[in-house]
């Protein structure tokens, strides 16, 4: 047997030069260097709360389809000539853009991108290509278990609340007018209150600059796009929502979780990586490396603007459906009673702290935690202070945490699979519901 | 822009070497960031498997993680992780991979479970059926619970090639999957995870002297054992078209995809280029050919896509591979009608020549692509060990902007000329699901 060779002495964690500035219109920018490639990334985030769900998802998606002078082809073949491309995209709390370019094309992008927050036309004809190309886009999601058995579980946890539902029905989508999406533009996609993150080759008060001058023709303000605190989790029934001939169940099971900024989320967090939350967690131990029932089991916090959760998703086997639950509902239930042991705690220490050297040492891991964070009123900095909380976090706190919102008797817990198959053996657990997805 | 694509590139210093033992070791310093990538190539994949069990190159990937000479199972895992890092392993065609991104400090410890696992994972009776077990649900998530399943790349070789190496499923059927034995798997190691056929390379904050010495100290005393031989696995191109069909159960939209065979990728480094600069043109963006074609003009098809090797690899793959285009089309649509439309495309690229601007745009993108790639250190690592083991020359990382860069628009139509339809396969996904 050979020996294991010790770790290095800890690097503390570095972060890069930062700029920031609010511009006159409300926007803040935030710069960020990393010189290892000549490349620039970026990300705007425009706030987009209890924005109408299918006339915001058709926006996102035809954001880019053209301006007063420009076309979609000539916004795409202009963005490419510069090594360039931006994405659209929603998520109940914001509507985003992120891309890339060459950073000799930071000007350019970034006044392509003034062009289409300023100057979106929605034509009729681009607005019918994309409406039909989002519908396809639903109705290939609406066949894909893990799109389901989220739907589901959404819709369970939030009830009347607005993330209940994240994904328009074809149906609404069909029924969106270009003009409707030109009065959405008018009054949501607007300065005041967003963030554009901005990471790469160049000094970070030069891209401050390089986006003052490339968007302070963008005005107006903000609306209130304040989402109501989430609804506390309501326990009941077991979920059960058919989806016949199915070879695996979706298991989802969503429990409290706690935004980052709350005195207990580093215990939390830690407790979540001992459960579920990484390969070496306990769940991932027992029900594919022990049982084989599944590929890749995880547990995360989600946070949203308006609540954190923190939801556990399997696919596990349909034959050994009911197995899987009472082997994570036994997980769940031993964190939640018995402290973890002291090297289970500080493996799981260990990784989540350098799971945040690694997470920004490119640039766009930068720009994806910078934009992160600005979502939610914090900086890079609150990377330093969360590694300090980490290491200060003891075992009676991580057991506390887990005592408190990893309890199996606060769990939510929504199955899709073969009803008829998994009913018998989830109702041998638990109380058993059929609803729809 | 052409000018820029050139000046735009990285410069990463690249160290190689060979152990005694005929280990491949490549280094790649970068200080830029505190973290290591540190990856493993075994040089056999998907094609190497023998007729019977198919998917095993995969299963025995899953196999390396199960413990080695100094480690319990579960040890690797926990190892890596409780180090602030984070590991996989993946199966190629034409190679498996192993890899681990790290916080500096950890190091030499990825060098010691690598060194490890390449003196002899424990192989085990249990070991093997949990992780049959787990590579069923594998295939179930990603092929049999849900739409398009392995579309294309388990379900256009078939209709490409005509031998099992490269017309096999490489996820494997559960039969053959069952029927592996630990004879197979220690079989296996023996002829292919031999040191001689092995690169490891090192990317990201790390010093050459040091590392050297480290390397030598884990992998030095592995066991030497030779490279077996790498067959041939050329096949002739196709002497006809070739089409097939099959009802996705789950799938709500017709789709289709299509292979051409292109030059050899090693052998023919500058008659393959064009064809990795032509998918691009004819896909990346709004402004390429079959996006303005299919989705904005005709609307025959709501999403295309192009690019070389079933795996979407260009620069990884050996030869033979292809050049592919698939498109998902609006319920009912009509999958001749999307083929006859990139077969006029094809021929407007072939006979009109490409507009002003389109080639040089197309490289720049590709450029930023390129060079993105190779800003986390894992993937830099990878990419670096598949260019030593396939071409010996790992340092091509950092001329691959400039290359693609150099390709003219007269190579890109002439590529696209070749792509006749009497040269192509085709497989249709007739949904099966009412949209």
């Amino acid at each position: 047997m050979r020996e294991l060779p010790p770790l290095g002495p800890h690097r503390k964690l570095k972060l890069p030069p930062q700029a920031e500035q609010t511009l006159d219109n409300g926007l803040t920018v935030i710069a960020i260097r990393r010189s290892a490639v000549p490349l620039v990334e970026v990300r705007l985030r425009v706030p987009f709360g209890r924005a109408p769900l299918a006339r915001a998802s058709l926006l996102a998606q035809t954001l880019f389809s053209g301006t007063a002078t420009m076309s979609t082809t000539d916004i795409a073949a202009e963005l490419q000539s510069v090594g360039g491309g931006l994405d659209t995209g929603l998520d109940p709390d914001r509507l985003f853009v992120s891309g890339n370019a060459l950073v000799t094309g930071l000007d350019r992008m970034l006044e392509i991108l003034g062009a289409v927050l300023t100057d979106a036309q929605y034509p009729a004809d681009e607005v019918a290509i994309e409406r039909d190309v989002l519908v396809d886009h639903i109705q290939v999601a609406q066949n894909q278990p893990a799109h389901l058995a989220r739907r589901a579980l959404l819709k369970r946890v939030y009830g009347r609340h607005p993330y209940a539902i994240q994904t328009p029905e074809p149906e609404q989508v069909r029924g969106v007018r270009p003009a409707q999406l030109r009065v959405l533009h008018g009054d949501r996609v607007r300065p005041d209150g967003a963030t554009l993150v901005i990471v790469g080759d160049l000094p970070p008060e030069r891209a401050v600059e390089a986006a003052a001058k490339a968007l302070d023709d963008w005005t107006g303000a903000g609306r209130d796009a304040v989402v109501p605190p989430i609804p506390p989790l309501e326990t009941g029934p077991l979920l059960l929502v058919d989806r016949p001939g199915s070879v695996q169940s979706s298991l989802r099971i969503a429990l409290p979780g706690l935004p980052r900024r709350h005195p207990d989320h580093a215990a939390l967090q830690l407790a979540n990586l001992v459960f579920g939350g990484y390969f070496s967690s306990r769940w991932t131990e027992n029900i594919r490396e022990d049982k084989g029932y599944t590929y890749g089991p995880h547990s995360g916090i989600e946070h949203a603007v308006a609540g954190s959760t923190l939801i556990a998703s399997a696919e596990v086997a349909t034959d050994v459906t009911g197995p899987a639950l009472l082997e994570t509902r036994y997980e769940l239930g031993r964190l939640a009673s018995l402290p973890p042991e002291p090297e289970e705690l500080e493996q799981a220490r260990r990784y989540a702290l350098g799971s945040l050297q690694v997470g920004i040492a490119t640039q766009a891991g930068l720009a994806g935690h910078a934009a992160e964070y600005a979502g939610f009123g914090l900086r890079l900095d609150y990377l330093a202070e969360h590694a300090t909380r980490l290491a200060a976090v003891t075992r009676e706190e991580v057991a506390a945490a887990a005592a408190r919102y990893l309890a199996p008797s606060k769990a939510v817990t929504v199955v899709l699979g073969d009803a008829e198959k998994v009913e018998g053996p989830l109702a041998a657990l638990t109380e058993v519901q059929r609803g729809e997805a | 822009v052409a000018r820029t694509t050139k000046t735009l590139t990285t410069r990463y210093p690249v160290e190689r070497f060979t152990l005694g033992n005929g280990l491949r070791v490549v280094l790649a310093p970068d200080r830029s960031a505190s973290v290591v990538g540190v990856a493993v190539l075994y040089d056999v994949g998907i094609r190497s498997e023998p007729e019977g069990r198919t998917g095993f190159a995969h299963l025995f990937e899953h196999l390396m993680f199960q413990g080695s000479e100094s480690l319990e199972k579960l040890a690797h895992f926990r190892h890596v992780q409780g180090a602030g890092g984070t590991f996989n392993g993946s199966t190629h065609l034409d190679y498996t991979d192993y890899f681990e991104a790290l916080p500096g400090n950890a190091l030499e410890r990825a060098l010691f479970l690598e060194a490890d696992r390449m003196r002899g994972p424990r192989l085990t009776e249990e070991n093997l059926r949990n992780q049959v077990d787990v590579v069923k649900e594998e295939i179930r998530v990603n092929v049999l619970n849900r739409p398009y399943g392995g579309f294309p790349w388990l379900r256009l070789p078939p209709v490409v090639f005509d031998t099992f190496p490269n017309a096999h499923d490489g996820y494997g059927s559960f039969v053959d999957l069952e029927s592996a034995t630990v004879e197979d798997a220690a079989g296996f190691f023996e002829k292919y995870y031999a040191c001689g056929n092995a690169i490891l390379a090192v990317a990201g904050d790390l010093d050459v002297a040091t590392t050297t010495a480290l390397v030598e100290k884990h992998f030095g005393d592995v066991p030497a054992r030779p490279a077996p031989a790498r067959p041939s696995f050329a096949e002739p191109d196709l002497d006809g078209e070739r089409r097939q069909s099959y009802t996705d159960p789950l799938a709500p939209l017709p789709a289709v995809a299509a292979a051409w065979r292109v030059p050899d990728p090693i052998g023919d480094l500058a008659g393959y280029l064009p064809y990795v600069v032509l998918a691009e043109v004819l896909t990346d963006g709004d402004a390429s050919r079959l996006v303005e074609r299919l989705i904005l003009r005709d609307r025959t098809a709501t999403s295309v896509g192009g690019y070389i090797g079933f795996m979407g690899e260009p620069w990884e793959v050996r030869d033979p591979t292809a050049l592919l285009l698939q498109a998902f089309l609006p319920p009912g649509g009509d999958v001749d009608k999307v083929l006859r439309a990139v077969d006029e495309e094809l021929d407007r690229v072939a006979t009109g020549g490409l507009s002003p601007g389109e080639l040089a745009r197309t490289q720049a993108r590709m450029a930023t692509h390129l060079l993105r790639d190779s800003d986390p250190v894992i993937s830099r690592a990878l990419r670096m060990a598949v260019l030593e083991q396939q071409r010996g020359a790992p340092e091509l990382i950092n001329e691959l902007p400039r290359l693609v860069g150099s390709v003219t628009a007269e190579q890109v139509v002439a590529a696209a000329a070749t792509l006749r339809p009497e040269r192509r396969a085709s497989i249709e996904v007739v949904p099966g699901v009412q949209a």
